[in-house]
């Protein structure tokens, strides 16, 4: 074994020559091969690279998806966002604990399986969802949790536990899932038809510096979420002293409740890695890099041979479109598993094969990104937006939205509504208008923009979804009539307790203790004092944190403090000044037993 | 009028914070003409004789006296203070709270090098053990917070005749450390 890690540790270092930016790529084959990322094996990825243990071990314990524990020959990570809750998961949880006979977080005795928690997974409007090696199984049901560890138990290829494959390009030989699109509503913008090539054509034509102005007559600004403006960070960035210059996509859309990015790169991948050679050209770069969240490894193949044929009808690669001197060329790399690496200083120390912890700032990416080279980071749906632009015009795209949010927007709606999916509308749309569109009429409350968001109830249904008003990244979520709103912004606040990197106190601390409070006041031990309490200290959090993380996290329970009070005053002990959440008893039962005495609890109740 | 009667404990704390209590120098005499000590180990008197204004906390709860103990102080103080890191927020003493309490035992009376009699302490008369230990506010109502480790002494000293003269306190930047 001691010599076959060593090889195995060698031949992977030597595929990626050695190269410590790919760090990320050489843990995962280490791992597939090896089941798991050990001391052993972590000490000699050191050796080989020439980096300290501690740099291999770092980024080994932060991402979800290493491990230095054996993770089985079938690693099952059972998405527990609240949409899964919603949809039974808790029933799914339990059938394929007891039918492999091991708990989450375990593995079985034999390590055969190994059942695993996991952040939204991006499958959102057909949860509940697992990943299983890779393979995406969604709208699982407790029999079919069933059937999959019988699966398992028998040795079967997960491939081949695919039974049917959803719509589009997920039934392509290159993808074979049975995710399905779920595409409901087409606009102009993106799903308009497109002509391959046309992007990049009509961008060569111009000079970049044009390039440049036509994207900020559009008014284009980021689909991430925080709606910066496309053209100025383009601007920023060819302006930038540096050799190189980068451009790269943040797929990495981790928000619970977002799945947009999903739909665009199985069915308008053109038009994306497009966009970003308009975005190379534009800001003078010739290196793109397209960072894919581990969750969408299933598309991994299928977006190489895209690129693939772009790069042989010439869209990308030397002398793009005919223009002489204008190289660009993509890679793809991919993410491990963390939330925090949507955050784009994140992102970038993740692409580089670090932790994927935020940088301070300034300098900003378009000063020093990946590698100390000035850098774009834009969002996919921004670089298929350019794309269309660059067809279209920055007028005809300004015309639409509102004057402050030009263009339309991708939403991914799940919850309690009976058209899930994705809808393509314009910005400006009122939320009202858009339950109507999804049938989610009934519904008494609505997360804009995932937990990171903001949770409106129906006196604000009137208000319209863009940049000024209701901002979001797509995620929107559904509540129904019967959802209890606490169980939902618990399940919010552990996302964000687990999604923490743990680099600064307000952000590490400060969600545990929100958790805490919030927990304390849905036993029943809360006083009115613990409301002003979750109030400053949201204020703390938000306001301390180094990154976006931590500035929004709070906004679960701010945004349903303000919106839905009334469910927490109806918890709360009325006249009372303090209530303890202490338990002398339980406090002290397991010392008790540890020394084998009988707690002594006179008067205690 | 009576002079306002003062009360002070040290929990799961190294006494450090009285230490910096009593570093007010000759301000101490001062403090005598102002205030009356209750139960407190400044004049070891060891339980309450009478009703107190102000109760001074040092260090959290790590076992079941301490909890006694604070909850004692709850009743008998009108204004409760914790003072330092550790009353605040469980201290040096909370480093074991990320490991479970056997472990912790086990370490410390069976697998420790220097132990001989292997058995974890038993005995009814000692304090129970608390699975982690706790910062004061968690087990009963703090009014005051007075933040170090240990706070200074003219942070006390200024915390304290600003209570006892019902004025507004005063805390420079620089009076106010967090270590």
């Amino acid at each position: 074994m001691g010599k076959n890690l060593v090889t195995i540790v060698t031949a992977s270092v030597a595929k990626y020559r050695k190269n410590k930016a790919l760090l990320l790529d050489i843990i995962r084959d280490v791992q597939s091969e090896l089941g798991c990322v050990s001391d052993e094996a972590i000490v000699q990825i050191a050796k080989s690279l020439g980096i300290s243990r501690v740099d291999v071990e770092g980024v080994v314990t932060f991402y979800h998806f290493f491990s230095k524990n054996p993770v089985g020959k079938y690693s099952v990570y059972l998405n527990n966002s609240v949409t899964a809750q919603m949809n039974g998961r808790a029933a799914v949880a339990k059938a394929f604990s007891n039918a492999a006979g091991c708990a989450f977080g375990k593995t079985t005795g034999d390590g055969v399986i190994g059942l695993f928690d996991t952040s939204c997974i991006g499958m959102n409007d057909q949860e509940p969802a697992a990943i299983i090696n890779g393979v995406v199984f969604t709208k699982l049901t407790a029999d079919r949790a069933k059937t999959i560890v019988a699966d398992m138990k028998a040795g079967r290829a997960v491939q081949d536990m695919v039974q049917e494959y959803g719509d589009g390009a997920n039934q392509s030989a290159l993808i074979k899932a049975m995710v399905s699109n779920n595409i409901q509503r087409r606009g102009p913008v993106l799903f308009a038809p497109f002509e391959a090539g046309s992007a990049i054509k009509a961008a060569v034509e111009k000079k970049p510096e044009d390039v440049i102005e036509e994207i900020k007559i559009s008014n284009l600004r980021g689909r991430g979420g925080a709606g910066f403006p496309t053209g100025m960070k383009w601007d920023f960035c060819r302006k930038a002293e540096g050799k190189k210059h980068y451009v790269v996509c943040n797929a990495d859309e981790g928000e619970p409740g977002t799945f947009k990015d999903r739909v665009i790169l199985t069915e308008i991948p053109q038009m994306l890695f497009e966009g970003m050679a308009v975005g190379g050209y534009a800001v003078g770069a010739e290196e793109g890099i397209l960072y894919l969240r581990a969750e969408y490894m299933y598309l991994k193949k299928y977006l190489e041979d895209v690129l693939e044929k772009m790069r042989k009808n010439k869209i990308l690669g030397k002398n793009i479109a005919g223009k002489k001197g204008f190289n660009f060329d993509i890679r793809i790399q991919m993410g491990a598993g963390a939330y925090v690496c949507g955050e784009e200083s994140a992102l970038i120390e993740s692409a580089e094969g670090k932790r994927g912890e935020p940088r301070n700032r300034p300098p900003f990416p378009v000063q020093s990104g990946y590698l100390g080279y000035p850098t774009t980071v834009n969002n996919v749906e921004t670089f298929c937006a350019a794309s269309r632009i660059m067809r279209e015009g920055g007028k005809w795209f300004k015309a639409m939205g509102t004057a402050q949010s030009a263009g339309t927007k991708l939403l991914s709606v799940s919850g309690d509504c009976k058209k899930p999916g994705i809808y393509e509308i314009e910005f400006g749309t009122t939320v009202q208008t858009l339950l109507e569109m999804v049938e989610g009429r009934t519904a008494k409350a609505i997360q804009i923009g995932g937990p990171s968001g903001t949770c409106v109830g129906k006196n604000d249904f009137g208000k319209r979804i863009c940049y000024d008003d209701l901002a979001t990244g797509g995620s929107m979520i559904v509540i129904g009539p019967d959802r209890d709103v606490l169980e939902i912004v618990k399940n919010f606040m552990e996302f964000f307790v687990e999604e923490s990197c743990g680099w600064c106190v307000p952000c590490r601390a400060g969600n545990q203790i929100l958790l805490n409070k919030l927990e304390k006041i849905m036993e029943g031990h809360g006083a009115e004092s613990d409301l002003a309490d979750l109030e400053s200290w949201c204020k703390i959090v938000k306001s301390m944190s180094r990154c976006g993380l931590g500035q929004t996290s709070p906004n679960p329970i701010a945004t349903t403090l303000k919106n839905f009070r009334d469910v927490y005053e109806a918890k709360i002990r009325k006249g009372v000044d303090f209530v303890p959440q202490f338990n002398l008893a339980s406090a002290v039962e397991e010392s008790c037993k540890a020394a084998g005495r009988k707690p002594n609890l006179h008067g205690e109740h | 009028m009576s002079k306002p009667v003062v009360a002070t404990a040290s929990l799961a704390g190294c006494f450090g914070c009285h230490m910096s209590l009593l570093d007010i120098d000759d301000r101490i005499l001062t403090l005598i003409d102002l205030v009356e000590f209750n139960k407190s180990p400044i004049d070891d008197i060891k339980t309450f004789t009478k009703q107190c204004d102000i109760g001074i906390i040092e260090g959290g709860c790590c076992n079941s006296e301490n909890v006694e103990n604070l909850r004692n102080f709850r009743k008998n103080c009108k204004i409760l203070i914790s003072l330092g890191e550790c009353a605040i927020m469980g201290g040096l003493p909370a480093m074991r709270n990320g490991i479970p309490i056997k472990d912790c035992l086990e370490e410390a009376y069976l697998n420790s090098p220097t132990v001989d009699d292997k058995i974890i302490p038993n005995d009814d008369e000692l304090p129970m053990i608390l699975d982690r230990v706790y910062p004061c506010h968690e087990i009963v109502k703090i009014d005051y917070f007075l933040p170090g480790c240990p706070p200074r002494a003219d942070l006390i000293w200024q915390a304290l005749v600003a209570l006892l003269e019902g004025k507004p306190l005063d805390l420079p930047y620089e009076v106010v450390k967090f270590d």
